[in-house]
C-alpha cells in the first residue's frame, strides 16, 4: 500500500512528537513508530531538562549554560549550534509549560530546577541548578504532553509500522518503505519532506540503560541509502547504571546529594574531580569509577560501586526521586532509604548520529552540503551540539529544541519542496531482506548472536578501549556478520511478527557497531565519552574533527576532516581548554 | 538457579482456531522478572512467542498483561516473589486478541481521546511560566504518573460488560486535567464525562486500584470528579 503525506516523520519521541505538532497545525503530516508514541523511550528520560530559566539560581545566563557544554563535550561540540540550542532553551521549556507540562513547583510556583552535573554559573565556579524537573518523571511528562498536543492537532499516527528503507535518490529523500506490524505487509510512505527521530542504540550493548526498542534503525536505514554517520565512537557510559541490569539511576540522585563510596567506603571522587566531586561530568565520573573497579576496590572487590541517598531521608526520597526508590526495590532488591544501591556504568547514550546542521537539514559531507527534503533531529541525529560527551538534561532539551527547529524548518521549506516520484524500484530493498528473513534457513538463533554482540561490545568497546580489544572486536563483528547469513526465524506469519523484526533490528546493531569500532579504532586519542588506554591525551592537532563514516561494500570508511565550528552565531566561542573540574 | 512452570496464553487467530496453553519449563536466574522468562522462551526456545514490551522498567507501560490471574507489569514482577507453581500468564483481558499476548489496544486510545486529554486554556500565555503554587500542584496528585498501560481499564467489569465505557485511565486523565489549576476545559469535557458510559458507569468495584502497577487509585479520582461534576451542577 502506498501512502501520501506532505510530512513524513520517523519517530514519536519527543523529537519527532515535537516537530509533528509544529508541522501539524499547517500541513499533512504522518508519524510513524514503532512503539505506540507515549511508549517511546523519551518517557524513560528521569532528571531532568536544561535551561537557563534562573528560577533558583538567579544569576544563571545563556552564556554560561553555553560555556559547560562546550567544556563537557571537550570542544568537539559545534559551538553555533550550542549557541542557538542554550539560547532558545528557556521559550521551548516555557512552551512546555504553556501546553500544560506538570513540572514541580519552586515555593514561588515557578518551574522547579535542580543541579546536574558539569552545570555551573560563572564558567565553572558554582554548580548551577538548571535542570527543570518534575519529580523523577521528567521525560514520561513531557512525552505525554506532547502525545496529547499532537492528538489536539491530530497528527495522523501510524502505530506500530516500523520503517525497513529510506527511499533516496539523487541527494533527494522521497519516503520510506515500513513493516505493518499487526497485519504484516510492507507498506511505502512518501512526501515532500521526511525527518528522522529514531533515538538510540544502547541495545548494542550488554549492560545499557535502553529499551529494547533502541536498536539505531535509522542509522542504518541511512547508510544503506548511501549517506555517511558522524562521530559513532562517542557512546555515553551513564555512571550510575543498576548493577547487572544497567537500569538508570538518574543522576538527580547525585544532584539531590547523593554520593558514591568505593569498597573501602571512601567517597573516591575527590580524588578525580576535587571540585565538583560526584556533580563531575559523566564520562569523568565513569571512567573514575571503572578505575576504581579495575584496581581492585569496589565493593568487596567486584565489578559495582555503592551509590548511597539514605542520608537525604524519605520524606525527599518519596517526593524528589520515588520511581529511584521503587526500581532499586524492584531491581536491585536494596531499599535506598537505609542502604546504598550498587551500580555499574552502563551504556546510555549516542553523541554520534546522522550529521545536520542547526536547521536539521541532513548533510552528507565534510563541507556541510545538504540533502534535500530530509531532516533529522534527536538522538539518532548528530547536530552535534554535545560533541564528545553530553552533559545531563541536554539531551531532552536538544530533542525537544531540534524537534521544534526541524518542524519550523520544514514548515518553511515546504512550498519549495514539490512531491517526489517513486522510483520504479521503491520498495525492492525492504521486500528483499524481508523474503530473505523468511526464506532463510539456517541454524544460527538471532538471540545468541544479539547476545554475543552485546556482551563483546560492552567487554572490548565500553569505557576504556585500546587497539588490541578494538581489533578483537572489530573481527568479532565480522564473524558474527558472516554467522548472521545464516540465521532462520520461527516465526513466518504475517501478524505481530516480532520475530521477523528483532532479526531485522538485530542487522541495523551489527551494522553500525561496526562504526563505533572503527571510529574508536582509528581515533588515536582520547576526548569525552572515548578514552583510550594506549592514547592517553587529547590529542587537538590531529583529531579536533568529527568523524564521517560510509559503509561501501561491507567495509566501514572514516574520514576526519570535517571541522569542528568553535564560533558561536554572536558569541566569539570558547577555545579549546584543558578540561579539569 | 531454579526450574520454574510457565503456562502461557497461545493463540495466533491466522492460523489457530481456538487458543490453548502451552507450558515451558525455565531455568529462572535470580532477580528475573516475568518479562526476563518470555524473552528467554522468545530469544532461544520459541520464537513465535509474541507479547510488547520496551523499557523493560516499569516506565513505558508496554508490558502489562495478567499474571495468575492479576493484571500486572511483566518487567516489574520478580519470580522469586511468587509461590504459585505453574505462573499463568494470559493476556490483559477485555480487548481482542492479536496474538498471543498482544492485544488490540485501539479501545482504550479511543476513550482517552473522548475526553480530550491536553490543556485547554484560552487566555493568552503569558512570557514566562504560568505559576502554580505547590499546594495547587500537588492537587493532581500521582495521577500525572499513569503509563497509560491499560492493566486498570482491562480489570474492570463495568468495562467488560459496556465496551463504550470510558474506562478508569481515560477517567484519571480527566481528572489530571480538572484538577489541574491551570486549565479552564470542564465544559468541553463534561458530555463525555456526564453520562452513563462516563464517569457514573463506574460502581466502586475498585479493581483499578488493585491492578495498578504505579500504585495510582482511578477509583478514588473517578469519585472526586464525581463530585466536582455535582457541584458544577449546582
Ligand atoms: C533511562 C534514561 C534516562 C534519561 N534521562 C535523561 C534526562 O534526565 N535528561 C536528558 O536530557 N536526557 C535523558 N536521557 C536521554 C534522552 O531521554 C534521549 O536522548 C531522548 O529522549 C531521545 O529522544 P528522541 O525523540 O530522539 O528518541 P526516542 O524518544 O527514543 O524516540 C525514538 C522514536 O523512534 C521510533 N523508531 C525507532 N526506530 C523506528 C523504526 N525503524 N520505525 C519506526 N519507528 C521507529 C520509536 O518508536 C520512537 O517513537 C535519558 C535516557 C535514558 C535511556
Ligand atoms: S492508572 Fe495505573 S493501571 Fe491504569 S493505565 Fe495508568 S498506570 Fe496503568
Ligand atoms: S517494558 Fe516498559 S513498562 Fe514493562
Amino acid at each position: 500500500m502506498i501512502h501520501r503525506h506532505d510530512v513524513i516523520i520517523i519517530g514519536a519521541g519527543l523529537a519527532g512528537s515535537r516537530a509533528a505538532v509544529e508541522i501539524g497545525q499547517v500541513a499533512d503530516v504522518a508519524v510513524l513508530s514503532k512503539v505506540y508514541p507515549s511508549r517511546s523511550h523519551s518517557g524513560a528520560a528521569q532528571g531532568g531538562i536544561a535551561a537557563s530559566l534562573a528560577n533558583i539560581s538567579k544569576t544563571d545566563r545563556w552564556e554560561f549554560h553555553m560555556f559547560d557544554t562546550v567544556k563537557g563535550s571537550d570542544y568537539l561540540g559545534d559551538q553555533d549550534a550550542i549557541e542557538l540550542m542554550v539560547r532558545e532553551a528557556p521559550e521551548t521549556v516555557i512552551e512546555m509549560e504553556h501546553w500544560g507540562c506538570p513540572f514541580s513547583r519552586t515555593e514561588e510556583g515557578k518551574i522547579a530546577q535542580r543541579k546536574f552535573g558539569g552545570h555551573t554559573l560563572e564558567f565553572g565556579k558554582e554548580p548551577s541548578l538548571r535542570a527543570c524537573y518534575s519529580a523523577d518523571f521528567t521525560g514520561h511528562v513531557l512525552l505525554h504532553t506532547l502525545h496529547e498536543q499532537c492528538l489536539k492537532h491530530n497528527v495522523n499516527f501510524y502505530s506500530e509500522f516500523q520503517a525497513l528503507s529510506l527511499i533516496f535518490r539523487d541527494n533527494r529523500a522521497i519516503g520510506v518503505t515500513a513493516w505493518d506490524m499487526v497485519n504484516g505487509g510492507l507498506h511505502t510512505f512518501y512526501g515532500r519532506a521526511v525527518m528522522f527521530g529514531t533515538g538510540g542504540y544502547g541495545r548494542a550493548f550488554h549492560i545499557t540503560s535502553n529499551a529494547h526498542a533502541n536498536t539505531g534503525d535509522g542509522l542504518a536505514l541511512v547508510t544503506r541509502a548511501g549517506l555517511p554517520l558522524q562521530d559513532l565512537e562517542f557512546v555515553q557510559f551513564h555512571p550510575t547504571g543498576l548493577w547487572k541490569s544497567g537500569i538508570l539511576v538518574t543522576e538527580g540522585a547525585r544532584g539531590e546529594g547523593g554520593y558514591l563510596v568505593n569498597g573501602e567506603g571512601r567517597r573516591f571522587m575527590e580524588d578525580y574531580a576535587p571540585t565538583l566531586m560526584e556533580l563531575a561530568p559523566r564520562d569523568m565520573v565513569s571512567r573514575s569509577m571503572q578505575t576504581e573497579i579495575d584496581e581492585g576496590r569496589g565493593i568487596k572487590g567486584e565489578d559495582y560501586i555503592h551509590i548511597d541517598v539514605s542520608h537525604l531521608g524519605e520524606q525527599k526520597l518519596m517526593e524528589r526521586l520515588p520511581q529511584i526508590t521503587e526500581l532499586a526495590m524492584n531491581f536491585a532488591g536494596v531499599d535506598p532509604r537505609i542502604e546504598p544501591i550498587p551500580i555499574q556504568p552502563t551504556a546510555h547514550y549516542s553523541m554520534g548520529g546522522i550529521p545536520a546542521n542547526p536547521n536539521c537539514r541532513v548533510t552528507y559531507n565534510a563541507n556541510r552540503d545538504e540533502t534535500v527534503g530530509f531532516y533529522a533531529a534527536g538522538e539518532c541525529s548528530c547536530i552535534s551540539v554535545h560533541g564528545a560527551n553530553r552533559l545531563g538534561t541536554n539531551s531532552l532539551l536538544e530533542a525537544l529544541l531540534f524537534g521544534r527547529r526541524a518542524g519550523k524548518q520544514i514548515v518553511e521549506d515546504l512550498p519549495h519542496l514539490e512531491f517526489p516520484n517513486l522510483p520504479a524500484d521503491y520498495e525492492d530493498e525492504a521486500k528483499g531482506e524481508v523474503e530473505k528473513m523468511f526464506n532463510s534457513t539456517g541454524k544460527e538463533k538471532v538471540g545468541a548472536i544479539r547476545d554475543e554482540l552485546q556482551k563483546s561490545m560492552t567487554l572490548d568497546c565500553g569505557v576504556f578501549r585500546t587497539k588490541e580489544q578494538l581489533e578483537k572486536q572489530h573481527t568479532k563483528i565480522e564473524e558474527l556478520e558472516d554467522r548472521f547469513k545464516h540465521i532462520t526465524i520461527d516465526d513466518k506469519g504475517n501478524r505481530f511478527n516480532t520475530d521477523l523484526l528483532e532479526a531485522i533490528e538485530m542487522k541495523h546493531l551489527l551494522s553500525f557497531s561496526g562504526a563505533i569500532v572503527e571510529g574508536a579504532l582509528q581515533r588515536e586519542e582520547s576526548r569525552g565519552g572515548h578514552s583510550r588506554k594506549d592514547f592517553p591525551k587529547r590529542d587537538d592537532d590531529k583529531f579536533l574533527k568529527h568523524t564521517l563514516a560510509w559503509r561501501k561494500d561491507g567495509k566501514w570508511e572514516l574520514t576526519f576532516d570535517k571541522p569542528v565550528v568553535l564560533e558561536g552565531v554572536s558569541h566569539k566561542g570558547f577555545e579549546p581548554m584543558e578540561r579539569k573540574y | 538457579m531454579a526450574k520454574r512452570t510457565f503456562k502461557i496464553f497461545r493463540f495466533n487467530p491466522e492460523t489457530d482456531e481456538k487458543p490453548s496453553y502451552k507450558t515451558y519449563e525455565i531455568d529462572v536466574q535470580p532477580a528475573w522478572t516475568i518479562l526476563d522468562v518470555l524473552n528467554e522462551i522468545k530469544w532461544f526456545q520459541d520464537g513465535t512467542l509474541t507479547y510488547r514490551r520496551s523499557c523493560r522498567h516499569g516506565i513505558c507501560g508496554s508490558c502489562a498483561m495478567m499474571v495468575n490471574g492479576i493484571n500486572n507489569l511483566a518487567c516489574e514482577l520478580q519470580i522469586a516473589t511468587m509461590k504459585k507453581d505453574p505462573i499463568v500468564i494470559d493476556p490483559l483481558p477485555g480487548f481482542e486478541i492479536y496474538k498471543d499476548l498482544a492485544v488490540n489496544m485501539d479501545p482504550f486510545y479511543e476513550a482517552l481521546k473522548r475526553v480530550k486529554p491536553w490543556l485547554i486554556n484560552n487566555d493568552p500565555a503569558p512570557s514566562r511560566e504560568r505559576l502554580q503554587s505547590q499546594e495547587e500542584f500537588a492537587l493532581m496528585g500521582n495521577s500525572i504518573a499513569c503509563i497509560l498501560c491499560a492493566a486498570c481499564t482491562s480489570s474492570c467489569p463495568s468495562f467488560w460488560t459496556d465496551g463504550e465505557y470510558l474506562g478508569p485511565a481515560a477517567l484519571l486523565k480527566a481528572f489530571r486535567y480538572t484538577f489541574d489549576t491551570r486549565d479552564h476545559g470542564l465544559d468541553q469535557r463534561i458530555e463525555a464525562l456526564d453520562n452513563k458510559h462516563g464517569l457514573w458507569r463506574c460502581h466502586k468495584i475498585t479493581n483499578c486500584f488493585t491492578a495498578c502497577p504505579k500504585n495510582l487509585n482511578p477509583t478514588e479520582a473517578i469519585s472526586k470528579l464525581q463530585k466536582r461534576i455535582v457541584e458544577e451542577k449546582l
